[in-house]
């Protein structure tokens, strides 16, 4: 039981410009299972997509040994031939085919002449879902099944793989309660079959009560392998791994002076808009001026969610609660209401979201309150260029000119673009979803320094991180978010990355 | 930020000296000038060394007196289409009913007036109401249903020749009594005299330029008083010549022929009509929006379905208007009138530098576009060349144009 069925040794990833793993080494136990742990960018995903294939080989250092056999894979296909298979966070099931279907999709049961022989891929299939628990047709078509059911059918496709290791990506995230249960309850099924699991999981209490090993990564290293026999494996040590790192110290500095409050909310809650569950439950919060408030949470918390909920309704079915401005109650059920009320957003992923990437600096910074430069629908297109200058020295967006289109300028200047446009805006409260992310660290000094002038001028910032020494060195008061639900609220002096992480990992909460 | 506080606008010096600072500032780097607009410039290129390659395999036909005339007449309502379409193009949409509306708008304006007997511009307003009604119907559909624009006009393109053939009852109608035909085929002539030519011609060729000279002068005062790059003095000097000695050559010329269309004018206001609505008003400048980003766009307040939707009514009326031009042009109405002219149209946007996903393209690139078009067909119809091969060519353009389109994209992206 306790050969040896994986090791990674010294595995090292690089992308342009960023080490994403470095040195790391893994070593699996056969017919155990082995979670992995870190912060989001810690490097667990690539380490997975490494192991399957994903990246191919040469394109990282370091060594695969599988089964005792030294592994080159260069693709998925490679390794899923010898039995490892990877089941992503996002489910790769196409929704109108049938789960017999998926289950063998690329994988078909052929029968005479080289057709498929369905009565054969039905009753396979059929086999492979009681195995899993799953009391379905195979007929029926992914779509109509919730997402804890789809999760077990992509197990069903991994175990007619014939799968030796199976990996999964945050199964559930995306699960209620209930499912989550069930599908902890099948792993140990499959353990005791014989089948190793890598899981990768946010939720530390699963993690302590499911795994016989946990490794911890950060920053693209290993910290550390806990045995949970040895009674090691804490979650306060876990969680120490993940964050044990020291604050940085290029935050700039700046005189706390809140004064009345900008936004509350009371009792937010929305719903996923095709799933049956609450993304944000109950959320009760409140931003005053001059003062920066953080969100911390990890992946699939609700953060981005529960933000564009409030920014027009953007997000989300059935969305509750109430929402105040400046003491008075709002009702924001578009975007332009949301601007209009003094609420404005910058979203985590600026060129999907954020920018008109083949328009020009000025015409991306007034787009958001165009009619503040128009009388009676008519631009004043020199109006508009001088506003767009105006950013331009202001912010220090780095452009030869305001006509350059914005696609061209690196990450931080098109950020610096993003809050231009909301500046311009003039909103009471200024929601920044990750207002950091891929920029240099030289560019989010300024950013840094741009928030600390918005609150300086009475407005209320909300920030939403991923990256927690980021929160502690910018906010004053810190949200912390686990599966939709506030499981606290902590002042900034009282915050350390520990005390976050172990709010942030809390499940259940009230 | 005080970004709503005004330049000192009662600061006369500063407006004097950026007056005086306009006729000796700017670059005169051609070569930044023109990189910077490759795409629009392109477009002027190829449209020169067309007219001037048929010019010569014509023997300078082309751009006699008469073939000058003959091509506005012909291609007009091909370019008030044009209009519609690159607005629906810009806004990453398309529409392939426009020519089943030209027919629609038409057969119902040729019932009014030729067999119901009533008065000629009553034909007009009912088939601008029609096509309004039409854009409508397809702006429901594309806006707040959400279905995509192709499917939706497809739709349209069998719905509205199905209605034309009932509107018609499956006859032709002629002829529209005169007034109505002047709206294509008349002229305004003699109005100032003139000997051998007509004055007034002249008068407007002459108005216009003067109007493209002082817009061009207030345009570059006012951007190096706001400390924008502008050409040097002398290259803007050589753009408004160049551009006068064009519009007073083709003045002349029509001058020299049956004088100034009166479609002519109807295009001209609609072209620097919408000129200016896609570029100096809030509403264009959400069409350009959400094309280019429609995400962004969403998130930045804009009523992505409200600017959809009257997208599609304005289409439904230059469609109407282009369906008064055709139906005045043949001088009744037929089932299958405006068969193609969708294509033509969309062609045009295209040739005219219109991006395939949409937020890039112009109306005034539309226009050079399809007399891209125009000039092609034009000339090799003089030529006597094929209709088969004119098919072929004109394929081969629209091919090329895009191509070069994506080429360059590619170049700017590289280029990151």
């Amino acid at each position: 039981m306790s050969d040896t069925i994986l090791e990674m040794r010294g595995i090292t990833k690089t992308f342009p410009g960023v080490t994403a793993l470095r040195d790391v080494s893994l070593v699996v136990r056969r017919g155990e299972i082995h979670a992995i742990c870190g912060e989001n960018g810690a490097g667990k995903s690539t380490l997975m997509k490494v192991l399957s294939g994903v990246h191919p080989a040469g394109s990282y250092d370091g060594d695969i040994v599988l089964g005792g056999e030294p592994a080159r894979f260069h693709g998925i296909r490679d390794s899923e031939a010898v039995g490892v298979v990877i089941i992503h966070q996002e489910l790769a099931l196409v929704p109108h085919l049938s789960v017999a279907e998926n289950v063998f999709l690329g994988n078909e049961r052929r029968g005479r002449g080289g057709l498929i022989d369905w009565n054969r891929a039905n009753a396979e299939a059929a086999a492979l879902l009681a195995s899993v628990g799953l009391d379905e047709n195979p007929v029926t078509p992914v779509a109509q099944l919730g997402v804890g059911k789809q999760q077990l059918v992509e197990i069903a496709k991994a175990l007619s793989k014939e799968v030796r290791l199976l990996i999964l990506d945050e199964p559930t995230a995306a699960l209620n309660d209930t499912d989550s249960a069930h599908l902890l309850d099948l792993l140990r099924r499959l353990r005791d079959r014989g089948i190793t699991c890598i899981l990768i999981s946010h939720k530390l209490g699963e993690v302590t009560s499911i795994a016989d090993a946990i490794t911890v990564l950060r920053d693209g290293r290993t910290v550390e392998t806990l045995r949970t026999s040895d009674g090691e494996a804490t979650q306060e040590r876990i969680i120490r791994g993940m964050v044990g790192r020291d604050l940085e110290s290029f935050y700039p500095d700046r005189v706390s002076a809140p004064g009345e409050e900008v936004l509350r909310l009371e009792d937010w809650t929305v719903w996923h808009p095709s799933q049956d569950r609450k993304v944000v439950d109950g959320v009760s919060l409140a931003v005053r001026a001059g003062e920066v408030v953080g969100i911390a949470g990890l992946m699939g918390a609700g953060r981005t969610e529960l933000a564009m909920s409030v920014f027009g309704r953007s997000y989300g079915r059935d969305v509750s609660g109430r929402l105040y401005v400046r003491g008075r109650e709002v009702r924001a059920r578009s975007v332009s209401e949301a601007i209009g009320n003094g609420i404005a957003y910058a979203t985590e992923d600026r060129k999907k979201y954020g920018l008109n990437l083949i328009e020009d600096v000025r015409r991306n910074v007034s787009a958001a309150a165009l009619r503040k430069l128009a009388s009676r629908g008519w631009v004043d297109g020199n109006e508009e260029i001088r506003v767009a200058e105006e950013s331009r020295s202001y912010l220090g967006i780095r452009a030869p000119s305001v006509m350059t289109s914005v696609g061209t300028l690196s990450g931080g200047n098109q950020q610096k673009v993003v809050l231009a446009k909301w500046l311009f805006a003039d909103p009471d409260v200024l929601i920044l979803d990750e207002p950091t992310r891929g920029i240099d660290v030289g560019a989010k000094y300024e950013i840094y320094t741009i928030i600390n002038r918005l609150v300086a001028a009475g407005k209320g910032v909300l920030v939403i991180s991923s990256e927690l020494p980021e929160l502690l060195g910018v906010c004053d008061r810190i949200y912390t978010l686990a599966a939709g639900r506030l499981t606290g609220e902590l002042p900034v002096g009282a915050a350390t990355q520990e005390n976050l992480m172990a709010l942030m990992t809390k499940e259940g909460a009230a | 930020m005080t970004s709503t506080q005004r330049p000192p606008a009662d600061d006369r010096a500063e407006a004097e000296s950026a007056q005086a600072a306009a006729l000796h500032t700017g670059t005169s780097n051609l070569r930044t000038l023109v990189t910077r607009n490759v795409r629009q410039s392109g477009i002027y290129v190829a449209f020169v060394v067309i007219v001037a390659l048929f010019a010569i395999l014509t023997d300078g036909v082309l751009l006699s007196p008469g073939n000058i005339t003959n091509i506005v007449l012909q291609y007009s309502y091909i370019l008030v289409l044009a209009i519609g379409m690159v607005i629906v193009i810009i806004a990453g949409h398309i529409d392939l009913s426009v020519g089943s509306v030209v027919a629609l708008t038409g057969a119902v304006s040729a019932v009014l007036v030729i067999q119901q007997g009533y008065a000629w511009w009553i034909g007009i307003v009912a088939a601008l109401l029609v096509g309004v009604a039409v854009g409508a119907w397809q702006g429901f559909w594309v806006a707040y249903v959400g279905i995509p624009a192709f499917i939706v006009t497809l739709a349209g393109m069998l719905l509205f020749r199905g209605l034309t053939l009932q509107v018609l009852d499956n006859i032709s109608l002629s002829p529209f009594p005169s007034e109505y035909q002047r709206v294509a085929s008349g002229f305004l002539n003699g109005l100032f005299g003139g000997q051998g030519y007509d004055a007034f011609t002249l008068f407007i060729g002459a108005f216009a330029v003067a109007g493209y000279a002082v817009s061009g002068f207030r345009t570059r005062v006012a951007r190096i008083r706001y400390r924008q790059p502008v050409e040097s003095f002398p290259l803007f000097v050589a753009r408004v010549l160049a551009v006068g000695a064009v519009i007073m050559y083709f003045a002349w010329q029509l001058a020299h022929a049956r004088g100034l269309p009166i479609v002519l004018i109807i295009l001209g206001v609609l072209v620097i009509t919408y000129a200016v609505v896609t570029k100096r008003t809030v509403f264009g400048r959400q069409v350009y929006a959400i094309g280019g980003n429609l995400s962004a766009a969403l998130l930045s307040g804009v009523r992505v379905r409200t600017v959809n939707f009257w997208i599609f009514v304005n289409m439904g009326f230059l469609s109407a208007v282009a369906g008064v031009i055709y139906s005045s042009r043949s001088n009744g109405a037929q089932p299958a009138a405006g068969t193609m002219f969708e294509l033509d149209a969309i062609a045009a946007a295209f040739i005219g530098g219109a991006a395939v996903t949409g937020g890039v393209g112009t109306v005034v690139g539309a226009m050079v576009g399809g007399l891209i078009m125009a000039v092609m067909s034009n000339g090799m119809q003089l030529m006597g060349v094929d209709q088969s091969v004119q098919s072929v060519v004109k394929g081969l353009v629209l091919m090329l144009a895009v191509a070069f389109d994506i080429w360059n994209k590619r170049r700017g992206g590289a280029a990151r």
